[in-house]
């Protein structure tokens, strides 16, 4: 395995991030507090408690999966793009990588970075509201897999766009109203029942409810069928990036 | 020299149906400098991008240094280096930080000495902390160059090298290609220049139509193909040419003034002298006489033509 080239990409990935680093972390996590002022602290304090969880406190699951999610597949779609925007995907094709390497690479990246910021904001919401961790470890193994299969789902958006607006259509009108629909800000027993099976046509609902089930102990569904789903996901992402790599599709020729 | 590059019976089919590279074969030896000539389309890069991964192969294979390009791309690769005909170049970076993510990019270690020397060689020391954007067409060329040398390739592909560069720089990459071929490095340029080609390089191959029309040594090609024209100017002007004189097929001009006698300097008799000896014998006197002498342009035409 060429490790020095997964750790290149991956470094090269970071320092871009770390060059444009109020839109890589400030801009989020600005994003991020602005929904617990509004939402949290100006409407929740009107809200009844959903299970026990005060509802600035049950807000904090969704707000994060929101902010991961959208960011590991803006960073992975544009850390992809840009290289073939500007030509230097040649590099990677005529270097001694394998498509699992190059993956690695820049998924790892994404992953990373949504990873850290998902954290960030989990540090930002003990400012506004208490939380108890109910299942910690298994809220950040959770946390970890959403941000990688939306990495993966990033990367592929990357390569199958063919401009910027290409590349901003599927987060702007498939993921974020998916998101936003998904439970973020409440729970799909709150919607009427024709809109609570509509509901479960979201693959979000399922992501959320998992998180929201390591946070308090409580989701929309079954944490096995959180599991299942978010596994399901991530397999579909490799095997759509194994075919692209597999055909050259939209990488070579 | 031995064979570092083979490629047989290549096809190289788009998806949208169209044959690039039509059965093609090439073999390319250690150390030399082989200039692939041909007009826009004929299936240059396309060549170059199957033998560099850049492209899928359609049917034929590709070894390099003895290795499959698919099986074992891991092994070819390293050893190639690639400068692309386009400026591709992440424009916010600065020179090192680039070419140091090309040299991991091989797999590896970074090593300091090794990339100052091939930036002071590239005369881009000097420029190594400048961020990429800043730079002129012909010191990004430069970086490219350096860039794919940042692994120690033992080939290089130097896709349309000096395309919109000025002559100045021009030669200075002719210099530096030579460098690189004294430093045992393989070469295989693309060049729409064919100056470029007669200048540096050893073989050449013409390429149109994605088929390859002929490898051959540039001087023997030169030799071979060369055909010369000698114009006598004569002291007295002819009508026509006498009959003694027509087997040279001459061709009269100025006016009857003079006339030019083609002859091909790769052939052991040129006929210049029976020619002189027979206007002698018929009384037909010269005043002056000069030779034109035709260039690889004239053969690549004539070859593309044909």
């Amino acid at each position: 395995m060429n490790l020095r080239g997964i750790q290149a990409i991956y470094i090269y990935e970071m320092n871009r991030s770390f060059r444009t680093l109020i839109q890589s972390l400030v801009s989020p996590v600005l994003s991020t507090i602005l929904y617990f002022i509004v939402f949290g602290a100006a409407i929740g304090s009107r809200m009844e408690n959903i299970s026990n969880v005060t509802y600035g406190a049950f807000i904090v699951p969704g707000l994060i999966m929101l902010t991961v999610q959208m960011q590991s597949v803006n960073n992975a779609s544009f850390g992809i793009y840009f290289p073939k925007f500007i030509g230097t995907t040649y590099e990677l094709l005529s270097a001694p990588l394998s498509f699992v390497e190059i993956v690695i690479g820049y998924v790892g990246a994404a992953t990373t970075k949504a990873f850290s910021i998902g954290l960030i904001i989990l540090a930002t919401s003990y400012l506004f509201v208490t939380i108890d961790i109910v299942h910690p470890i298994f809220m950040l193994f959770f946390l970890l897999l959403t941000c990688v299969s939306f990495s993966l789902l990033g990367f592929i958006i990357g390569i199958v766009s063919d401009n910027f607006e290409q590349l901003n259509i599927a987060p702007m009108l498939i993921i974020t109203p998916l998101v936003f629909l998904g439970g973020s800000f409440y729970t799909i027993d709150m919607l009427p029942p024709f809109w609570q099976n509509f509901a479960l046509l979201n693959p979000i609902v399922y992501l959320i409810s998992g998180f929201r089930w390591a946070f308090f102990g409580i989701g929309d569904v079954p944490i096995l069928t959180s599991i299942f789903f978010i596994l399901l996901f991530t397999s579909i992402c490799i095997s759509i990036i194994w075919y692209i790599f597999k055909t050259g599709y939209r990488i070579k020729n | 020299m031995s064979e570092i590059i083979s490629v047989k019976n290549l096809v190289k089919k788009y998806d949208n149906d169209f044959i690039a590279v039509k059965n093609l074969s090439l073999k390319i030896n250690q150390g030399e400098i082989i200039a692939l000539l041909g007009p826009n389309g004929a299936g240059k890069t396309t060549l170059i991008s199957t033998i560099c991964g850049l492209a899928s192969i359609t049917s034929g294979s590709i070894t390099v240094s003895g290795f499959d390009v698919i099986k074992d791309y891991r092994k070819t690769r390293e050893i190639i280096g690639l400068v692309p005909q386009e400026l591709a170049l992440e424009p916010f970076e600065k020179v090192i930080n680039s070419v140091k993510f090309s040299r991991r990019l091989f797999g590896k270690k970074d090593d300091v000495e090794y990339i100052e020397n091939l930036l002071k060689k590239l005369q881009l020391y000097d420029k190594k902390d400048n961020i990429i954007k800043s730079l002129s067409g012909g010191m990004k060329r430069r970086v490219m160059i350096a860039k794919a040398l940042s692994h120690n390739p033992k080939i290089l592909f130097l896709d349309e090298p000096t395309a919109g560069v000025d002559v100045e720089l021009r030669k200075d990459m002719w210099n530096i290609i030579k460098e690189l071929k004294n430093e045992g490095v393989t070469i295989i340029l693309t060049t729409h220049y064919i100056e470029e080609a007669e200048m540096i390089a050893d073989n050449i191959g013409i390429i149109n139509h994605g088929e390859l029309l002929l490898v051959e040594e540039k001087n023997k090609l030169i030799k071979r193909m060369s055909v010369k024209t000698l114009k006598v100017k004569l002291k007295k002007s002819l009508s026509t040419i006498p009959s003694k004189l027509k087997k040279y097929n001459l061709k009269l001009i100025d006016e009857g003034n003079s006339f030019h006698y083609y002859y091909n300097t790769g052939k052991e008799r040129t006929g210049i002298t029976s020619l002189l000896s027979d206007m002698n014998q018929i009384g037909i006197n010269l005043f002056d006489i000069q030779t034109e002498e035709t260039s690889l342009e004239d053969i690549f035409v004539k070859i593309i033509k044909d």
